[in-house]
């Protein structure tokens, strides 16, 4: 069937109705390597602005690193551009066991697996892992990947009341007649910035035999006092009987991802998620860099430490200033302003002002919950951080939003 | 409130809101497309339903739209109690 012009018009007036409602998203065009500071083209054909980045998964400040660099040039010219092949036929080199054994050292568990990107892993691992006797009990606020992968497996559904242990323990409770209970969780949520009850859902899970898993994004390499994540924030080390996590947020941010846990659910998946078995090998010099950040990181925790710093620093500032803030310890701090419309007009006015932020609204947060989800960074030294404040605080006035709520923010502007 | 209603809406109310939610639902509130439920979640409502009133609703039934009201998941359950 060709595009016709029918089809065309349909969907054009589809882009025409997310622009009139607010929903349009966006891109910006950086004109260099990611770090805090970095020159955007916006809109399209605009001079440079030279703007501060809050809003990057670069936590760690890894992302251009140089040695992660010299180690991804050393590893073009020592293993190649490109493997041409999925792991399983001819896509395996040893750098990849190198990376997986150091994953798995790092998170704590029994074995690992890459994928091409933690979508994938999310993709592939329940599909492999479960069957219809079995029920995966996910957290209603779970990373869209997640929700996808449970989408592909056979295995009963169902959620519980975002981080509501009581409503958790209502559904094992419920589900004692199936073969395997999963219980998936995000470690660090991605669009409110709180950490699961790990602690707490590893006890549950213990209770009612139930496995737990969970997806360590936007945590691995900084949750935690050495950074292994919110298991290791909430001493539940070893007992996680899946993780998965990204490569493309704190460990290097290029690309890639994994599957790490119990030796079997490893080795599960390589025999059979088809993420790994369809699509290429992660390339050599992602791999390469890859390693080079878990060596940064694995006997140091400097950078962690000033993440942790800058994070408390900036929540202290913006809740000083009145604005009303997710509560929460991690890195990621939403900026809630409900309404799409406001929260892209925001956004845009602090990119005037230099500093990149971006709206967050629906679908990729609920109605009625728009926000800015600012992110902090290694990278970051406190003039940022300052300049960043002041920023908020001169467009935080001009919108009238300092020291409003939810309720004074929705009359003023509305779902 | 006819009973079915009444126990549809508590289940409603008791598995979709967060306590401190000042959210109020009645037979008509839109709990799909007003957010309220999202359709991962429908399956627990589709489950409760069938283990409740001893049916068997259709995939291809168990649509956004035919679950979008207490109303409308009530109508959808006197056309399976029925069938």
């Amino acid at each position: 069937m060709s595009y016709s012009a029918t089809i065309r018009e349909a969907h054009r007036q589809l882009l025409d109705e997310l622009e009139e409602k607010g929903l349009y998203k966006e891109e910006r065009y950086i004109l260099g390597p990611q770090k805090a500071d970095i020159e955007v083209e916006y809109p399209a054909g605009a001079a440079p602005a030279e703007v501060i980045n809050f809003c990057a998964n670069n936590y760690l400040g890894l992302s251009s690193h140089p040695a992660v660099i010299e180690a991804a040039h050393e590893g073009l010219r020592s293993h190649g551009y490109g493997m041409s092949s999925v792991r399983f036929i001819c896509g395996t080199q040893d750098i990849h066991r190198t990376l997986e054994h150091k994953l798995t050292e790092f998170l704590g568990t029994e074995d690992t697996i890459l994928f091409p990107s933690c979508m994938d892993a999310n993709a592939g691992v329940f599909e492999a892992v479960l069957g219809p006797e079995d029920v995966m009990i996910a957290d209603r606020l779970v990373h869209a990947s997640i929700i996808d992968g449970m989408r592909l497996c056979s295995a009963m559904r169902d959620t519980y009341k975002h981080s509501d242990m009581k409503h958790l323990e209502q559904k094992l409770e419920e589900h004692q007649d199936k073969r395997v209970r999963l219980i998936i969780t995000d470690g660090v949520f991605s669009m409110d910035g709180d950490l699961a009850k790990m602690d707490e859902i590893v006890a549950l899970a213990k209770k009612y035999d139930a496995m737990v898993f969970s997806d360590e994004s936007h945590s691995s390499g900084f949750i935690g006092k050495t950074g292994r994540g919110v298991h290791e924030h909430c001493g539940v080390m070893g007992e996680i009987d899946i993780i998965t996590t990204t490569l493309g947020k704190g460990l290097g941010g290029a690309s890639g991802g994994c599957v790490s846990g119990r030796k079997e659910i490893v080795e599960l998946c390589r025999q059979k998620a088809r993420p790994y078995l369809f699509s290429n090998t992660v390339a050599p010099v992602i791999v390469s860099g890859a390693i080079k950040v878990l060596d940064l990181i694995s006997t140091n925790t400097e950078r962690r430490d000033k993440l942790e710093w800058n994070t408390n620093y900036w929540r202290e500032g913006l809740t000083r200033l009145g604005f009303d803030l997710k509560p929460g310890e991690s890195p990621i701090v939403p900026v809630m302003l409900y309404n799409a419309k406001l929260a892209q007009d925001v956004a845009r006015e602090l990119y005037h002002e230099g500093i990149y932020v971006v709206g967050f609204f629906f679908p990729v947060v609920p109605q009625a919950a728009a926000r800015i989800r600012t992110q902090l960074s290694a990278d970051h030294d406190q003039e940022h951080l300052d300049k960043g404040l002041a920023a908020f605080a001169k467009i935080g006035e001009k919108y009238e939003i300092l020291g409003l709520g939810k309720q004074e923010i929705i009359e003023r502007y509305g779902k | 409130m006819d009973e079915q209603k009444q126990v549809i809406l508590d289940y409603v109310i008791n598995e979709y809101l967060e306590e401190d939610d000042d959210q109020e639902i009645d037979l008509d509130t839109e709990l799909i497309s007003g957010g309220i439920v999202d359709s991962f979640s429908m399956v627990s409502l589709k489950r409760f339903l069938e283990k409740k009133y001893a049916i068997q609703i259709p995939d291809a039934d168990a649509t956004p739209e035919a679950f979008d009201s207490v109303n409308k998941i009530s109508a959808l359950v006197d056309r399976f109690k029925n069938a």
